[in-house]
């Protein structure tokens, strides 16, 4: 079902959880929702679900109000951080208990019951664990089966709360496309809440990365990495090299190099410019351009090998090569410097009214 | 458990002595008077012991300890549950006052607890003119021994279940709820199974604590022989009678109760490890 989110506010005693959140989801649309933690994804989870209620804003279902409803009118499925299986249940009556507490009216018989939890252990791929409790199942089994049991009421909306948090990293990777296999199948419509960019650029169609109770930018995970809306979006998505900059042009020029700014256009200023180390070029030896730096460090053994270097102002930076063309680079030798794309951060020193660079400042 | 893992077979002098003197100890101030207890009520012959409940007086102090922790524990059940249920789910002004006044009765001098319900409800208390009018007797009947023994035993359920509910969380209630579950239904399928033996444990105590009262109840009861004396006041009466071997049949009756009960928790603190290390 379509989502329609509208200037959601919320507010925890005088801290703006939620500051005009507005976000929307097409019909079988996986979303996830990716901000460090305090910017308020957990709690547009807890106003989806039911738990919370917002001071403004509103929610619709394909048009209908979803705010009305109570968290048991809902049909939501809601995946727990830690899970929140019934431990005194089996897994097969843990699945099975949505549609148990139903009215007798609505309930569907026992054997289509049975049935169903039986699908589920099996698109879940837990078929045989049914007769087993909780405890006696690892993280991944688990996880599983919260979100068997969450689709066994058939949601119109399901919600999942950092649910690879709690998983070691091998079986969080093997979850993560079981997630998504398991969403294709079951074609509802899907947020998930992350503060692992990586998680959330593989899994999503759609990505809003939240920061301060608001939505920075909402788009899919080629768009954000192509044209990040704000310095805050393209430092959360990866990793960034800082230094002091100017923007015009299009263009942010450091200290002696300058690449294409890929932030908002006609923008003019000092500040900081940011780059990362996947977009940073390292050449030797006669008629390379760019930066004069000294390598100080080279890491890495597969394809790809991890530079640092030092240009003459003191600033390091890092660089990601392939291993192909690392060559001749070697620490202690000089090399020479070139960025591909890079975001000017004018925003600090614009407030501040300040004409002169920003400090150097030692930075990884 | 970590405190499994560190316990080790006793070795050295040390250890030893302090194993000994504890266990000393325990067989001076529990064991022996226990023991004096049953000694001294088949000191005549189990014959005599037996006849000493064929007692009327004994039989209806019997009944009335029964009747007053058949209405008192069930309460004080229902009570713990609820006061645990909203002190580890929510956030309210006077939680934190709630939580101490719970805890009053443990300080508390079971005296004053059988004295309050006097002054509130005794012939001279506050509203004792308006219950006289009314026909309603509440000290030196049946509803004050049993307002005195649920005072006194207000804290034990709930003790049992605050710090299990916070440890639990409240996610797996609130999944019940978005899985479509009402209150009651969440109450009865996932709320009380997670806390049944931090439950039972509290009723099992509530239950000992309600049975042997002796201080409250002294306060409320008036001491009307076959009438308003439950067993741990027929003890004292009928000690102070001279009969001896009535009193210890009776002490008999309640320490095997305390024996009883502490058998019952023992078997359902197994359980309930069992349960948690499979």
């Amino acid at each position: 079902m379509a989502l329609t989110i509208d200037k959601i506010f919320k507010q925890y005693g005088r801290y703006p959880a939620l500051a005009g959140v507005s976000l929307e989801a097409r019909d079988g649309e996986f979303v996830a929702l990716l901000g460090p933690s305090g910017s308020g994804k957990t709690t547009l989870l807890r106003v989806l679900a039911g738990l919370d209620r917002p001071e403004h804003g509103g929610v619709f279902l394909d048009g209908a109000d979803f705010l009305s409803l109570s968290p048991r009118e809902r049909r939501v499925g809601l995946v727990f951080q830690q899970y929140a299986l019934f431990r005194h249940m089996s897994v097969a009556r843990n699945i099975a208990f949505g549609l148990e507490v139903r009215p007798r009216a609505a309930r569907p018989p026992r054997p289509e019951i049975k049935a169903r939890v039986e699908a589920l252990l099996a698109l879940t791929r837990i078929e045989g664990l049914g007769e087993r409790y909780p405890e006696q199942l690892s993280g991944g089994q688990r996880q599983r089966v919260a979100v068997a049991r969450a689709l066994a009421v058939e949601p119109r909306l399901l919600l999942l709360d950092e649910p690879f948090g709690a998983l070691d990293a091998k079986v969080r990777n093997e979850l993560r496309a079981e997630l998504r296999r398991i969403h294709d199948a079951a074609g509802v419509t899907t947020l998930l809440v992350t503060h692992d960019q990586e998680e959330a650029m593989a899994l999503a169609d759609r990505v809003a990365v939240m920061n301060h109770g608001r939505v920075e930018q909402f788009g899919t995970p080629e768009e954000l990495e192509a044209g990040p809306a704000s310095p805050f979006v393209f430092e959360f998505l990866g990793e960034v090299n800082r230094g002091p900059c100017v923007v015009s042009d299009g263009m942010v020029r450091f200290d002696g190099f300058s690449a294409p700014d890929i932030g908002p256009p006609n923008r003019v200023g000092v500040g900081e410019g940011l780059f990362r180390p996947s977009d940073t070029h390292l050449a030797a030896g006669p008629g390379a351009e760019g930066l004069p730096v000294r390598l100080i460090g080279i890491a890495g053994r597969g394809a790809i090998r991890r530079i640092d270097c030092q240009a003459v102002s003191g600033l390091v930076f890092a660089a990601e090569m392939p291993e192909h063309l690392c060559g001749a680079l070697a620490v202690g030798e000089r090399a020479r410097l070139t960025v591909r794309r890079a975001m000017g951060d004018i925003a600090k020193a614009a407030a501040t009214q300040a004409v002169t660079p920003a400090p150097l400042r030692e930075t990884a | 458990m970590i405190a499994g893992a560190v316990r080790r077979p006793l070795s050295g002098p040390g250890p030893w002595l302090l194993a000994a003197g504890a266990l000393a100890w325990l067989a001076l101030v529990i064991g022996a008077p226990l023991a004096v207890v049953f000694a001294q009520a088949v000191a005549k012959g189990v014959g005599p012991f037996l006849d000493a409940f064929k007692d009327p007086d004994c039989q209806a102090a019997i009944r009335l300890t029964l009747l007053v922790a058949a209405i008192a524990v069930p309460l004080n059940a229902a009570f713990g549950l609820a006061a645990a249920w909203s002190i580890a789910r929510f956030e309210f002004r006077g939680r934190a006052f709630l939580l101490t006044l719970i805890d009053l009765p443990l300080s508390l001098s079971p005296v004053i607890s059988g004295l309050v319900w006097v002054l509130l409800f005794g012939s001279r208390g506050w509203f004792g003119p308006e219950l006289d009018a009314a026909g309603i007797k509440i000290v030196f009947a049946l509803p004050g021994l049993v307002l005195g023994t649920i005072l006194v035993t207000v804290p034990l359920v709930a003790r049992q279940l605050i710090p299990l509910m916070i440890e639990q969380g409240a996610d797996e209630e609130l999944a019940a709820v978005t899985l479509g579950s009402g209150g009651w239904t969440m109450l009865r399928k996932v709320t009380l199974p997670n806390v049944r033996y931090a439950l039972l444990h509290g009723v099992l105590l509530t239950n000992a604590r309600a049975m042997g009262e002796f201080g409250a109840v002294s306060v409320l009861s008036g001491h009307i022989r076959g009438l308003t004396e439950t067993l741990p006041l027929h003890v004292e009466a009928v000690y102070n009678d001279y009969d001896f071997v009535g009193a210890f049949a009776a002490a008999s009756l309640l320490a095997g109760l305390a024996i009883v009960t502490l058998i019952a928790k023992a078997a359902l603190e197994r359980t309930a490890m069992a349960r948690t290390a499979s």
